[in-house]
């Protein structure tokens, strides 16, 4: 006698702006299979059930960023959260929190590409050196400073377990503030002074209350709230160096 | 096609435990602020003579203010453990490649706490 596949539900977030007005729970019911991520369940029911259902994903594989949901009211990558962790019980998809949302699972991410952008998340040199010089060479400790920080796979969880972003969506936000503060830190570049402008005005790392859950998401370990609170500290010692020295030059 | 704008409850800090938490240790700060007050007047009715004070120690010996320094303590003790616990990642002290782990940190700061806990308790109470 066949032994029935077990099954399991998935309550998928539908939005299809051209025929609701708000969205809406569809519920699934898929295969359960205890190797399988949430993406296999949602690829299981965009190729075999309903072909209209729309989300980003990419690599499969936690590198890409692309497939943050929230999941259960979690922001997780739907990659790398397994079916066996939620069965017998059902499980809720929706796109992440605090993103406007485009259609189904897919939000709007314009505006933390705009924010990332603002931080300049790349070396700034006031001159580069020529070539024949050679590289910039950086010894293990000066690497060991920033490197936790280059972790960030740009997923946005983050920035759906932050509150202060769902209540002021101004605020710079914990990943771009975190890539900021990597390349401050970094030995090779000179850009701090630019950056500086956006992580000390009103949307920046003063609008971090440190509530902490970013880090506590974050599928990378960046620890996006310790680099917002370490930005901080930075900025108050550059203040008072400024203020109890200026002739210091910095 | 316009994107679906999710619109933030009032009750958000209610709907998981680590934003309750957050908003609980925001809201230490109003009893710290509230006890500060009562310090402060304290130190003018020193100022004003042994017999308002004597009427302001006997306030402050009411069950309703006993009660209030209850909670005040339990708010002061909850935002003290809670930023000590967040100091390793704020406070990044490095050697070369080799990162000051977080217990290095609870020792540092219970053991700087306990002396200077000590230290006023022999002042105030022992001296």
């Amino acid at each position: 006698m066949r032994v029935a596949t077990p099954r399991i539900s998935l309550e998928i977030q539908r939005y299809r702006p051209e025929q609701e007005q708000e969205p809406i729970l569809q519920a699934y019911e898929v295969e359960y299979h205890e190797d399988w991520v949430v993406l296999d369940a949602i690829n299981h029911i965009k190729d075999h059930m309903d072909g209209s259902l729309s989300y980003r994903w990419s690599c499969r594989m936690g590198v890409c960023g692309s497939c943050g949901m929230m999941i259960n009211g979690e922001p997780k990558l739907s990659c790398a959260t397994f079916l066996r962790d939620y069965y017998p019980a059902s499980i809720r998809v929706e796109p992440l929190a605090n993103f406007p949302i485009e259609r189904d699972l897919v939000i709007v991410l314009d505006d933390f590409m705009e924010k990332l952008t603002k931080v300049k998340p790349w070396i700034l040199r006031d001159q580069e050196k020529p070539l024949s010089e050679g590289e910039y060479r950086q010894t293990p400790a000066e690497l060991a400073r920033y490197n936790q920080f280059t972790l960030c796979i740009n997923c946005m969880l983050c920035y759906s377990a932050c509150p202060v972003y769902a209540l002021d969506p101004h605020f710079i936000g914990p990943a771009a503030i975190a890539l900021a503060h990597r390349y401050n830190l970094d030995s090779r570049d000179q850009g701090g002074k630019w950056r500086q402008q956006v992580l000390s005005s009103e949307e920046g790392i003063w609008a971090c209350t440190y509530v902490g859950t970013c880090s506590v998401v974050c599928p990378a370990h960046v620890d996006p709230a310790g680099a917002i609170q370490q930005a901080k500290l930075t900025t108050t010692l550059d203040w008072f160096r400024d203020v109890l020295l200026p002739w210091s030059g910095r | 096609m316009t994107p679906f704008q999710r619109p933030v409850s009032a009750i958000w800090w209610l709907k998981k435990r680590a934003y309750f938490f957050f908003i609980l240790r925001e809201l230490t700060s109003v009893f710290i602020a509230m006890y500060l007050v009562l310090l402060l007047l304290l130190l003018q009715r020193l100022s004003a003579g042994p017999g308002p004070y004597a009427a302001y120690l006997r306030f402050l010996a009411t069950p309703g203010m006993f009660a209030f320094h209850a909670v005040a303590l339990a708010a002061a003790l909850y935002h003290t453990l809670t930023s000590m616990s967040f100091l390793p990642n704020i406070i990044v002290v490095r050697f070369g490649e080799f990162r000051l782990p977080a217990i290095a940190y609870a020792v540092g700061s219970y053991s700087g706490w306990i002396v200077i806990s000590v230290l006023i308790f022999w002042i105030v109470v022992l001296r």
